[in-house]
């Protein structure tokens, strides 16, 4: 295995609709900031992957149009896929691996407030059995909530205590959208959105986007001073009829750390869990424990552009253990509904 | 197209071993017309915001005026803009009006027409450079038998009337010749 | 793909537009999914076994465990029980019910597994987990999940 790092991570201040900007006039700074940080340029990358989706935005073709913000004539090297961001630095990670490339640039963005998201999230469902039904992705979420609930496995006072926590963390997270919260008692009295949620229990509706640079070896110790290598990598996903799941486990995100490496061992985690009763099964399933700080950043029940919201969680850490308040972390990162497909990393300092 | 054309190749005509195709058992009488397809609409609806370069190009067609933005590293045009140049990828700042006289960089003869608003087949589609662009809009000829277009002939918008105009590239009717001399294709190299 | 737009927006303000994108897919189900919604047509529901003898309903062609292709499809019950659901207070364009209900997870009788749906209910309190429901038919069956109209709860449809 090469040794590969991030080495550099930007990304927006996330907001519910940057609605006078196109998808490519709001990923471009992100951008730039992400190959200044390390003084690249385009022509440095080997590499570049991206993640979106065009129903968000229903733009066709967006992540083409967004391709113009890298620099991408004449032409580059790059890849895309319809998923997280944090898949896109897997491709990348994994060209890395196979020497083909030195250097990646990652990025990915979404821009969903022009249409109405928890509608359009049923388009993921599949096409036979449950997209005819038009299911709304909080109402969706919500069946997962009700089987934790019904089962013990988290109550909604946890539920709220999540909420709170992370937006509280929050305050501290430049780039947030949600930042601070009402007190466990003050979230409980509010009225069901979709019982069994609470507004609070959801994620916020986020444009915004993210970028990270990749780098192998002397080339990531030479562009960062504390480069955040990459010392285990995974993504495992669960069936996808969901009356065929167990809801209140989430097996993939198990699977996925223990093939990444996770030992419990960790400064901080960073946890893509959108609606709050998934931190808790996405905890477990990493088997951390107390003592960990979790989501210091607010996670993303602080901000959630889709397609972004993983790959800020492998960043959030990466920049802690590049700025040196960390020592070594864990990233995971969700795509689908219900916790269905989840990627873990393992991020440490040191050479 | 018949019904028989559109019926998908049998997967028991791949290499055996390849795929397994599932032939259930069921164990009621499904009648002799089963089901084996459905069509399933899916339509989304969304407030579609063009972002500040394109709005800007936006509303000079509705002045019948061609806004260009320059590549701040190479000086290039581009048309319509999105706020950043697909070269240097850094963001696009000054305007620049171009055209509206325009060179053909290239074409096609069209005989069968997609959608409700294709025009009397056959048309000509073309790509026009508007001069001082760096690269092309595309749009259909008028006005010009569709054998008699070339490349490097120059050509000239014709808008819809003024009390029409719209921010939109519908303003544009269609592109017709001018009486001026074609442009030699060797200097339109770069932006075919 | 169809898209329309129309241009809307005068002024110096953000210009705006609405913008449909419809995708008319034309989808062939293949042989189990093809066989259950025949069944929903003619008012039946099928669920396929799995290799480990549980029944899985709606089906599915292979093996969620082992890949295998699976292949003895059974009738299941019109009736089953509320495993898990939520309460759709906004309804969205496409729903089956375009009044406010529950979106469920329902164990048909018969099947070891649960059918994605909705009930029909006057509010979250009459719905609970473990509620007995039954399927209201679609009056005009075509061939397709939403054949079941939306399941009502047993002794209390409202």
């Amino acid at each position: 295995m090469r040794d590969v790092a991030i080495v550099s991570v930007a990304q927006s201040h996330h907001r519910r609709s940057a609605e006078e900007l196109n998808e490519v006039e709001m990923i471009q700074p992100v951008i730039r900031a992400a190959l200044d940080g390390v003084g690249a340029s385009i022509s440095d990358i080997d590499f570049t992957c991206s993640g979106s989706s065009d129903y968000l935005a229903g733009q066709a073709f967006s992540f083409v149009m967004t391709l113009d913000a890298v620099g991408a004539w004449p032409p580059i090297v790059e890849s895309h896929v319809e998923m997280d961001g944090a898949w896109a630095l897997y491709e990348a990670w994994l060209k890395i691996q196979t020497g083909a490339a030195d250097t990646a640039f990652v990025y990915s963005y979404s821009k969903a407030s022009p249409g109405d998201l928890p509608r359009v999230m049923s388009r993921m469902l599949d096409p036979y059995y449950a997209g005819p039904l038009w299911p709304d992705s909080v109402a969706y979420a919500g069946l997962q909530a009700r089987a934790m609930l019904d089962a013990g496995v988290t109550t909604e006072r946890q539920m709220a205590e999540v909420a709170h926590r992370n937006r509280e963390s929050a305050r501290t997270n430049p780039n947030a959208q949600v930042v601070g919260s009402p007190s466990v008692d003050e979230l409980l009295a509010a009225p069901m959105l979709s019982d069994p949620l609470r507004v609070h229990d959801c994620p916020p509706i986020s444009d915004g986007g993210v970028a990270v640079v990749l780098a192998a070896g002397d080339r990531a110790r030479e562009w960062a001073e504390r480069p955040a290598w990459i010392r285990g990598i995974d993504h495992r996903i669960d069936g996808h009829q969901i009356g065929a799941r167990d809801l209140t486990t989430a097996p993939s995100v198990a699977l996925a750390a223990q093939r990444a490496g996770v030992d419990g061992a960790f400064d901080v985690a960073e946890v893509h869990a959108p609606f709050s009763h998934q931190e808790q099964l996405v905890l477990d399933g990493l088997g951390v424990g107390n003592g960990v700080e979790v989501n210091p950043s607010g996670g993303a029940l602080a901000a959630n552009p889709m397609m972004a919201a993983g790959l800020i969680r492998l960043g959030e850490v990466a920049t802690r253990i590049m700025d040196g308040s960390a020592g070594r972390g864990v990233a995971h990162a969700t795509s689908g509904h219900l916790l269905q497909q989840n990627l873990v990393c393992v991020l440490e300092g040191g050479d | 197209m018949t019904t028989e054309d559109r019926r998908d190749r049998s997967i028991s005509t791949l290499p055996d071993g390849l795929w397994t195709q599932p032939t259930p058992s069921v164990p009621v009488d499904l009648g002799d017309d089963p089901v084996r397809r459905q069509v399933v609409p899916a339509a989304m609806r969304y407030n579609y915001s063009p972002g500040l370069a394109s709005t800007r190009f936006l509303r000079g067609l509705a002045e019948k005026r061609f806004l260009g933005e320059r590549c701040p590293e190479t000086g290039e045009v581009y048309i319509p803009p999105r706020g950043v140049s697909p070269v240097s990828g850094l963001p696009t700042t000054e305007q620049v009006e171009v055209g509206p006289k325009a060179t053909i960089t290239s074409f096609c003869v069209v005989h069968i027409g997609f959608g409700v608003n294709a025009p009397p087949t056959p048309f000509v589609s073309a790509l026009f450079l508007p001069d001082g662009a760096a690269v092309s809009l595309y749009g259909t000829m008028g006005e010009v038998p569709h054998d008699e277009v070339r490349i490097g002939m120059r050509v000239e918008p014709v808008w819809v009337d003024d009390d029409q105009l719209t921010e939109s590239m519908e303003n544009i009717r269609y592109w017709r010749p001018i009486d001026e001399p074609d442009v030699p294709a060797e200097q339109l190299k770069g932006h075919m | 793909m169809n898209v329309a737009t129309e241009s809307s927006g005068g002024g110096e303000g953000l210009l705006e537009a609405p913008l449909i994108i419809e995708y008319a897919f034309n989808r062939t189900t293949g042989p189990v999914i093809g066989a259950f919604v025949t069944g929903l047509r003619e008012r039946r529901v099928l669920g396929i076994r799995s290799a480990d003898g549980r029944v899985v309903c709606p089906p599915v062609e292979y093996d969620p465990q082992t890949g295998a292709p699976l292949e003895e499809m059974v009738e299941v019950g019109t009736a089953g029980t509320v495993t898990s659901w939520s309460w759709v207070s906004q309804v969205r364009d496409g729903q089956p019910l375009q009044t406010p209900h529950a979106l469920a997870l329902i164990q048909l009788d018969g099947a070891d597994t649960s059918m994605l749906h909705v009930i029909d209910a006057d509010g979250p309190e009459a719905v609970s987990t473990g509620a007995r429901v039954r399927i209201r038919w679609a009056e005009e069956p075509t061939g397709a999940i939403t054949d079941i109209a939306c399941f009502e709860l047993d002794g209390g449809a409202s």
